[in-house]
């Protein structure tokens, strides 16, 4: 049984369907990614995923529950963690702190044991907070853990947004167009990055990419999608042989002229 | 020019200065407030105590020496001797916490909530009622209260009505943010305000069919709680440096500063402790970005509802021994104004910044109740008097009685909003993320 698998989910938006039918499954420890076509659904179908959007139709399956009617909060509680496409950090909080932030679901502390310092509580933070800088490390971050958030570069904001979500110990990591904006050197790393977390700690990627060097370097399994359907999945191999992906991204006459030239 | 200031400053706050700087406030303040209470200049003075407490460079031994000898001893010995002294620090402190309180509400989960004040007419109502002969008089018409009537409970309940005027704020937050807080911003604002405005309205009119408010009239006498032996002692015990034995009405005055002093103490204790934890950083991630917080697991209606309850709760604790001290209550005490006030704070402090909202809480109250009566008592001296304006020869006799700066607190709330948001949004003492200690070994590479 797949990790993830979602059956027919439909999702319209008044008269547009953004995501149609989409039967789509992630197995575990692979990392799989969805591409395809600027305004294709790839980030509905991840926001459907989560608990943002719900579904028209169809089923949502993780670790064999249904993800459907639970809100975003309860989706992440069940082990999927995201990133998101326009980077979206708590940018007046410290690095350290927006990773803290990603351990919510984890952290016992309630409201008494904050009030009165208890020794629960103090031991709880340290633990949390020696995370939290193993993970900043993790994903290549030195000496910036009092920064605030919104002062560090773009690529470094991309990687305290990955910590933020390791910090949640997910199953199942979504990351939505996690190389976007990065020159050649900083995808090559964030590739290496990508497998380490997978190798390392054994969380299952699913990711969202336009960079192809990225996809065609990392991805495992690959699903097309095209107007809000899927049109094609399979090895990064099979992808880029397939006829019906090639006129998505390159229109019917040059899928044409590129058939000729093969 | 600037720099010049700066350097000065910079010199100031090196060494043994900033002891002897704030030393020399706190005598020259004590000793001016002492031989001339009624200065508001030596009074300012003073108070410019804690403020060079708070910034300047000095030993944190000599700070909570110097900040408890003005706190215990300076402030209630003078106190007594002005009594409008004691009572405007009792204001501070009054509205100091219900600006902690709206603080984590605005500041930290940054829901805007023009409607605060109810929670702080919540506590204050909760022991009017049940301080006070009110629950004798329920069938009588307000006004025409029989003579022989009862106080319902004993004074001494007042120490548990602090606890359930916390509780009922609390319990009223949760309320009223059940259906409220699925709208977002501005709605959020408006909808808040008309809560605001609903409770006003039912202290109001809750005078039928059973009169429990009193109406617009109040309600009065509310009870204080009997003075602990100990208070009575150390109260007696100031005569030398006040000068004559206090009256019992100076010793509630005191004893009330003291409570108020405490709950401030308790406020500052669990605001600071909350943000510096899961729930505060969960405020915070939902302030900056309620998508992202909600992906990293945070559920969004129990987090907002537990900021508005902690921060009506300060409201509430406030509210009783606002009640108890004014022995009065009454509708309009509760005005929409209150909300806007402790706002105006709020934000001039610097919106999240613990130190920053009680500096404007007193900023404010200060210029409220005392600097702007001062300036009119000056303007109706001036007024009395032949002089005229100068270089324009406009007399001061003729000058418009509308121009009376006490009349412009709401003149004075509005320009500190405008202008704190265009120059300084973050508040004169803005917010500060907590520095961790991130290791040795890490800083080394």
């Amino acid at each position: 049984m797949a990790l993830l698998q979602t059956n027919n989910v439909v999702k319209r938006f008044g008269g547009l369907t953004a995501v149609n039918k989409m039967t789509f499954s992630v197995e575990a420890g692979k990392i799989v990614s969805i591409i395809g076509p600027n305004g294709a659904g790839k980030t509905t179908f991840f926001n459907t995923l989560t608990g943002i959007y719900t579904p028209e139709e169809g089923q949502i399956q993780f670790k064999d529950k249904s993800l459907l009617g639970l809100r975003p909060d309860q989706v992440a509680a069940t082990g999927i963690a995201r990133t998101f496409q326009n980077i979206r950090l708590f940018g007046s909080m410290t690095v350290l702190e927006n990773i803290l932030v990603g351990m919510h679901i984890q952290l016992k502390q309630g409201a008494v044991d904050t009030i009165f310092r208890s020794k629960k509580f103090n031991e709880e933070e340290k633990d949390a907070e020696n995370r939290a800088k193993d993970l900043m490390e993790y994903v290549g971050l030195k000496n910036v853990g009092n920064e605030l958030a919104r002062n560090l570069p773009y690529g470094g904001q991309r990687r305290i947004e990955i910590a933020r979500a390791l910090a949640a110990s997910p199953t199942l990591l979504l990351l939505d167009e996690p190389t976007a904006g990065m020159n050649p050197n900083e995808s090559e790393d964030a590739i290496k990055l990508f497998r380490r977390i997978r190798d390392e700690k054994g969380i299952t990627i699913l990711m969202i990419e336009h960079d192809m060097r990225v996809v065609m370097g990392i991805s495992e399994y690959i699903s097309v999608m095209d107007y809000g359907e899927k049109i094609a999945e399979g090895s990064p191999a099979e992808i880029r042989a397939d006829q019906r992906v090639i006129e998505a991204y390159l229109g019917r006459g040059a899928a044409v002229a590129h058939e000729q030239k093969v | 020019m600037n720099t010049f200031f700066s350097d000065l400053y910079k010199k100031a706050n090196t060494g043994f200065w900033p002891v002897v700087i704030a030393f020399a406030f706190l005598v020259v303040g004590t000793i001016s407030v002492y031989l001339n209470p009624r200065s508001l200049f030596a009074f300012l003075t003073l108070l410019t105590t804690p403020v060079i407490l708070y910034f300047m460079k000095i030993d944190t031994k000599v700070k909570v020496f110097i900040g408890l000898l003005l706190l215990i001893v300076i402030l209630p010995v003078l106190g007594i001797r002005n009594i409008f002294y004691l009572e405007v620090i009792f204001q501070m402190a009054v509205f100091s916490a219900l600006a902690l309180g709206l603080n984590i509400v605005i500041g930290m989960a940054g829901l805007l909530d023009l409607g605060y004040v109810a929670f702080y007419a919540v506590g204050a109502y909760a022991w009017a009622i049940f301080g006070s002969k009110q629950m004798s008089l329920l069938h009588s018409i307000p006004g025409a209260a029989p003579a022989n009537a009862e106080f319902f409970l004993d004074a001494r309940w007042f120490w548990l009505f602090i606890f359930l005027g916390v509780g009922l704020a609390a319990l009223m937050g949760i309320l009223l943010g059940l259906p409220v807080l699925r709208v977002k911003g501005d709605y959020l604002a408006i909808v808040t305000l008309g809560f605001g405005e609903v409770i006003r309205v039912l202290a109001l009119n809750l005078d039928k069919p059973l009169n429990l408010t009193n109406g617009p009239q109040g309600i009065t006498p509310i009870q204080r709680p009997p003075l602990p032996g100990v208070v009575q002692a150390l109260g007696n015990a100031l005569t030398p440096l006040v000068g004559h034995v206090p009256t019992e009405a100076e010793i509630y005055n005191v004893f009330f500063y003291f409570l108020a002093l405490i709950i401030i103490g308790i406020a500052i204790v669990v605001a600071t402790r909350l943000e510096d934890s899961r729930i505060g950083r969960a405020w915070t991630a939902i302030r900056e970005d309620e998508t992202a917080a909600i992906a990293m697991g945070i559920p969004l209606v129990k987090m907002k509802l537990a900021a508005f309850a902690a921060g009506a709760s300060f409201a509430g604790a406030m509210g009783a021994v606002y009640a108890a001290n004014r022995t009065f209550v009454s509708p309009e005490t509760f005005s929409f104004q209150v909300s806007i006030g402790v706002l105006t704070m709020v934000i001039l402090g610097g919106l999240g910044s613990i130190p920053g909202v009680i500096f404007g809480a007193s900023a404010v109250t200060l210029l409220n109740i005392q600097i702007l009566q001062n300036f009119s008592l000056y303007l109706s001296d001036l007024r009395q008097s032949d002089a005229v304006i100068p270089i324009i020869n406009f007399p001061w006799k003729n000058l418009s009685n509308q121009l009376d700066p006490a009349k412009y607190q709401k003149l004075v709330f509005g320009l500190i909003l405008i202008l704190m948001m265009i120059f300084r949004p973050s508040g004169l003492i803005p917010a500060a993320r907590r520095q961790r200690e991130l290791g040795d070994e890490k800083e080394a590479e």
